[in-house]
């Protein structure tokens, strides 16, 4: 019942993102006259200090900090996997070393990773976009090496709880019976532990999609992420901290933004922690 | 003992120098320069200037060099805050960072052990529901979240706190406050579950069978195994929480390592962010070798092999 009530919230969340922005009369970068307007009829969640709708920035913001949320989580789902499937079955020599990367990578800050990842192949990626299909997507370059790079910063965690798992089920019966009858490393992985595995990395995903959206709205926060005239929860968020000042505090800027994160992730969270008292 | 303490350390070492070569190697290659301005820099000032810092040559040359300057404990130069060492602004910005970091530390312990064990002893109750729903609505509202929150209701709605700044009491109170408190309610869960777990062990039941005290076998028996976890936990919990946090540096304009971190990676400051990567480096390590050294001495099952 209480999972139920999460995942209509959640929901709801999710299909104000997506149709929001078509319901509200104005636009992402609408501006008007009426700076700093606090909550009224016309503008229920105010406007920000060039005159833009917050409730539609809010909307937009929202597809792209849950977009970040999936992608970055999917990419972290299957690297992650990955790495630990292939570490924990061959062991060894191999295992130690896969490890150690993994565990230098945890000592760099990810903001490091993050920034050059993204400074290193924005370009190449414009370039290499506009030769293709895609043209249309080359502007958005930056982000999409956002979302990837997110997704690649995120898999550490998930490489070692999985490979803490195949280790203990490599040594299981059906395992050994596999590699008797002769199946190959590949299929032995795939076909035989992953299945093993699945239900803890689903449940890790529920905590995977919370942390990708706080390191995009982090990032953004420090103006390293999502850039204007795109918005997200985090760069809204970090606009209205920096209106702040002791002659005039326009609540409503701080306030909104600080909600919607909140609750947002406050609900991954509850998902989250539901799925793993169910498994218990 | 002593043995396990160098073959960590000596262990240490190696990754120690893979880091911060990574790290050096991850700015350098970023496009943009340390020395760029307004305008486009004349060739020979660019030559000159990377030679004056160390920074000509090919990749591995350099980042040898940057290695021998370091174990011979110089950091080298800032390139953006010309004129100052590297050395000499972490010895000024990671005291702020670490006082305040640690008065988190301690709050987040303080409040979460007791609320877990207070939760722990009511287990399946209204009280235990309760707590464990107000610890997962604070580890889920991140710092950059909940500062500028509090700055609007405790500086700017009711002037309690001042909202920014360092030097003062009450300027430490609402930043230590947004640093602890989604800690809090991860500390208060772990003691929570472990002492749950603990408690329903079989060797407490043997110890109350024996005649053992209530307050005894808590206390005794049954707290040292409990805070296992937590213990796991906090160890990298002090090193992240002690080299300051981004966020709440930046919104309360604390001159901590954090700001200069980040804007030695805005401008490419290559010597300043590897100096920093290295303290959080050693940070995490000593406080990993602290938690297995903890770890050891609470749980019997894990002896340290010699």
């Amino acid at each position: 019942m209480k999972t139920r009530l999460i995942l209509l919230f959640l929901l709801i969340v999710l299909a104000s993102s997506i149709l929001g922005p078509w319901l509200s009369p104005y636009d992402l970068s609408d501006v008007s006259n009426l700076r700093l307007d606090s909550p009224s009829k016309i503008h229920w969640f105010g406007t920000d200090l060039h005159g833009r709708d917050l409730l539609t920035r809010l909307l937009y913001g929202g597809r792209i900090s849950l977009l970040v949320g999936f992608v970055g989580a999917t990419v972290s789902l299957f690297v992650g996997v990955t790495y630990g499937l292939v570490a924990g079955y061959l062991g060894g020599r191999i295992d130690n070393a896969m490890m150690r990367l993994v565990d230098i990578l945890y000592a760099l800050p990810r903001i490091v990773l993050v920034i050059v990842l993204i400074s290193l192949f924005d370009l190449k990626l414009k370039t290499l976009l506009d030769h293709t299909w895609f043209a249309s997507l080359a502007p958005h370059a930056r982000l999409l090496l956002l979302f990837v790079g997110l997704g690649l910063v995120e898999w550490l965690t998930l490489a070692r709880i999985v490979r803490a798992q195949v280790l203990s089920i490599k040594e299981r019966p059906f395992v050994l019976s596999a590699r008797l009858i002769g199946q190959t490393t590949l299929t032995i992985l795939f076909r035989q532990i992953l299945p093993q595995v699945l239900p803890t990395v689903l449940t890790y995903l529920t905590l995977a999609l919370p942390a990708v959206i706080l390191e995009e709205s982090f990032l953004s926060f420090l103006g390293l992420g999502v850039q204007a005239p795109l918005a997200s929860w985090g760069t809204l968020l970090a606009d209205g901290t920096a209106l702040l000042n002791p002659i005039q505090s326009p609540w409503w800027c701080v306030l909104f933004p600080a909600l919607v994160l909140a609750s947002t992730l406050l609900l991954l969270n509850f998902l989250g922690d539901q799925l793993r008292q169910s498994r218990k | 003992m002593l043995t396990f303490l160098t073959r960590r350390l000596m262990s240490s070492i190696p990754v120690v120098l893979t880091v911060l070569a990574l790290c050096f190697l991850l700015v350098r290659i970023a496009p943009g320069s340390p020395f760029a301005t307004e305008r486009a820099l004349d060739p020979k000032t660019k030559a000159y200037l990377e030679e004056k810092y160390g920074l000509s040559g090919s990749l591995p040359e350099q980042i040898i060099r940057y290695g021998t300057n370091v174990l011979h404990g110089d950091l080298g130069d800032s390139l953006k805050f010309r004129g100052r060492t590297v050395v000499e602004i972490i010895a000024q910005s990671l005291p702020r960072s670490l006082l305040l970091g640690s008065i988190a530390f301690t709050l987040a312990l303080g409040l979460g052990i007791p609320m877990g064990a207070w939760a722990a002893a009511r287990h399946n109750k209204a009280p235990d529901h309760w707590l464990n729903s107000i610890a997962l609505l604070t580890l889920s509202i991140p710092t950059f979240v909940l500062a500028p929150v509090a700055v609007l209701f405790f500086s700017f709605g009711i002037p309690l706190f001042p909202p920014a700044g360092w030097g003062t009491l009450p300027q430490l109170v609402l930043p230590s406050l947004c640093l602890a408190l989604p800690f809090v309610g991860v500390c208060a869960r772990l003691t929570r579950s472990g002492l749950i777990e603990t408690t329903g062990a079989d060797f407490i039941r043997t110890a109350r069978a024996k005649g053992v005290t209530e307050k005894t076998l808590i206390l005794i028996h049954a707290l040292r195994p409990a805070v296992l976890p937590l213990v796991a936990y906090a160890g990298p919990l002090a090193a992240s929480i002690l080299t300051g946090s981004l966020v709440i540096e930046e919104i309360f304009a604390i001159p901590g390592i954090g700001q200069f971190f980040v804007s030695g990676v805005m401008n490419r400051d290559v010597f300043l962010v590897s100096g920093v990567v290295l303290i959080y480096c050693v940070l995490l390590l000593f406080f990993n070798l602290v938690t297995d050294w903890l770890t050891a001495i609470l749980d019997p099952r894990i002896r340290v092999q010699s």
